[in-house]
């Protein structure tokens, strides 16, 4: 039971992992850059929910909704300052910027919100505990809504990708964007969207993080943020599905890592195997293999 | 000749492209007349392929002036060419490699209502039927001909008023480059006009109707198609006789 216990919060932590590496995924796969700010969006629309929850007493769902609608606007903010300008720049000048917008949100939110931890309320998500097998294996509700957020959020996007106009302008511009925008693509809105639609992601990864991990902080944001870059290079940076499987797969390996091997460990094993998988397969679990043009 | 008189449908005037401090396009000056195949013939580098990706907005002269139906469309925004009428079929095809041939099809009328998609969708079928057999298949999976017909269906998807053909006949074997030719001249024929860019001056100079030779960014020679092919000077540079 101890074994299950730990996969399904190995899963749980891994849905976490997958949502935020959907969004380094998909910015990646369109924009061709890494968004380090990404892990700091998480955070900010994880205290966005805390204030509706604690101080403007909202519902739970209307949270969600309002620190969904706050990400998305400053992921098109953020995208539209600090990274369209560098659209033609070389790309360490954009990795910088990146950087740099991640210190200023961390600090933004540090003098904001202080730098004492916040317990983010457990009301968020209200769903009583399940026990199964005589109450041997416990299912916290976040967890089980972590799990279905995962799979709902997988479907949608892969649906969204290959059947909408919009989706399928995201693929034309993350394969060729001189060609997308030959065929009457607007290369920079696409872009736009695809930060709306990460940074309202990372809303919904940062709720699910604080209802499971409730210690919030500025800081709060940055592990989970690196670990699911790692799950996202370790799936196949640029594959949704490999975001998914990548995210998957390092939750679990961290949570069995810290629960069989050892526990101050659990991280360094975690990028032990990153290691080893991209030694042996550079492009990443479902990655394919970069072309280079001729 | 009286075809001076009308307002051409693509012109030209004097433009200059830089890439960086490399002046690749050095003043040129040409035009389209509505029905024409005009094709622009020239070596590697000569600047062919930076002209027409001038005329798309992918790149930006800095100076000289681009006219679409006597429009000034010299600053419009690439992505809004197609709308305005021109399409190009890039050099090196630039299919989307990773989605179906069906897929591309559609990205081609992206611009356009989905109710007009499918019925020139039907006639890209008609016309190019190797494409109706690979409908489902991912575009990368196509040989070198195929890609190169999927690429020019894909700009006509558009409905052009001037379909600009980047080297069409690069890279194919002797028999595809006839068979691609040949599409051209049926596009022509379907009245379609054409701006083709082509380092097969053989070919090219075949099927046009008008031409002009550009050589390290500039225009050395333009005229009858017919009359270039005959021309010593042409046929030493670019004719190999």
């Amino acid at each position: 039971m101890i074994f299950l216990d730990n996969l399904v919060n190995g899963i749980s932590l891994g849905s976490i992992y997958a949502i935020i590496a959907l969004g380094y995924t998909m910015v990646y796969g369109i924009a061709k850059m890494l968004n380090f700010a990404h892990g700091d969006v998480i955070m900010m629309g994880a205290y966005i929910a805390f204030c509706a929850l604690q101080y403007w007493n909202m519902p739970p769902l209307v949270s969600l909704v309002v620190a969904m609608a706050a990400c998305t606007v400053m992921g098109v903010v953020i995208e539209g300052l600090a990274y369209r300008p560098l659209r033609q720049a070389a790309s360490l000048a954009v990795l910088i910027t990146a950087i740099g917008m991640s210190y200023l949100l961390q600090n933004l939110a540090l003098m904001i919100w202080g730098a004492n931890p916040k317990s983010f309320p457990g009301s968020m998500i209200n769903i009583p505990t399940i026990s199964l097998f005589g109450g041997e294996l416990k299912i916290t509700g976040a967890t089980l809504v972590t799990i279905v957020a995962n799979i709902v959020i997988m479907i949608a996007l892969t649906a969204f990708t290959s059947k909408t106009k919009t989706g399928k302008a995201m693929r034309c511009v993350s394969e060729d964007r001189g060609a997308a925008s030959l065929m009457g693509i607007n290369v920079n809105q696409t872009i736009s969207i695809t930060f709306a639609i990460g940074s309202a992601l990372a809303a919904v990864a940062g709720i699910l993080l604080c209802s499971s991990y409730p210690t919030l902080q500025p800081t709060t944001g940055s592990m989970p943020g690196i670990k699911a870059f790692t799950a996202a290079v370790f799936g196949g940076i640029g594959s949704i599905p490999g975001a998914m499987l990548g995210g998957l797969l390092l939750g679990v390996i961290e949570i069995f890592g810290k629960a069989y091997i050892s526990t101050e460990l659990g991280d360094a094993i975690v990028f032990a195997v990153l290691i080893i998988v991209l030694l042996v397969k550079p492009s990443g679990l479902l990655g394919k293999p970069v072309r280079e043009k001729v | 000749m009286s075809e001076t008189k009308k307002t051409p449908l693509l012109e030209v005037k004097d433009i200059h492209v830089y890439y960086g401090a490399i002046h690749a396009i050095k003043g040129i000056s040409f035009h389209v007349n509505q029905d024409e195949i005009v094709t622009l013939i020239g070596a590697n580098g000569a600047g062919k392929s930076t002209t027409l990706n001038t005329i798309t907005g992918l790149l930006r002269p800095k100076h000289g002036s681009i006219y679409f139906q006597g429009e000034n469309v010299t600053t419009t925004l690439s992505h809004k060419m197609i709308s305005r009428g021109i399409a190009l079929c890039p050099e090196g095809r630039r299919i989307f490699q990773q989605m179906t041939v069906r897929e591309n099809l559609e990205m081609g009328g992206f611009t356009r209502p989905a109710g007009e998609i499918a019925e020139s969708m039907e006639e890209m079928f008609v016309r190019f039927p190797r494409l109706k057999e690979r409908e489902k298949q991912i575009a990368g999976t196509l040989s070198g001909g195929e890609q190169q017909m999927l690429a020019m269906a894909r700009a006509l998807m558009s409905k052009p008023k001037v379909l600009m053909l980047d080297e069409p006949s690069m890279g194919l074997a002797p028999i595809l480059v006839e068979q691609i030719f040949s599409i051209i001249q049926e596009l022509h024929e379907a009245g379609v006009t054409i701006l083709l860019v082509e380092q097969n001056a053989q070919m090219a100079l075949s099927v046009a109707n008008r031409a002009y030779v550009l050589e390290t960014g500039m225009i050395t020679m333009e005229g009858n198609a017919q009359e270039l092919l005959h021309n010593d000077a042409v046929k030493k540079a670019y004719l190999g006789s």
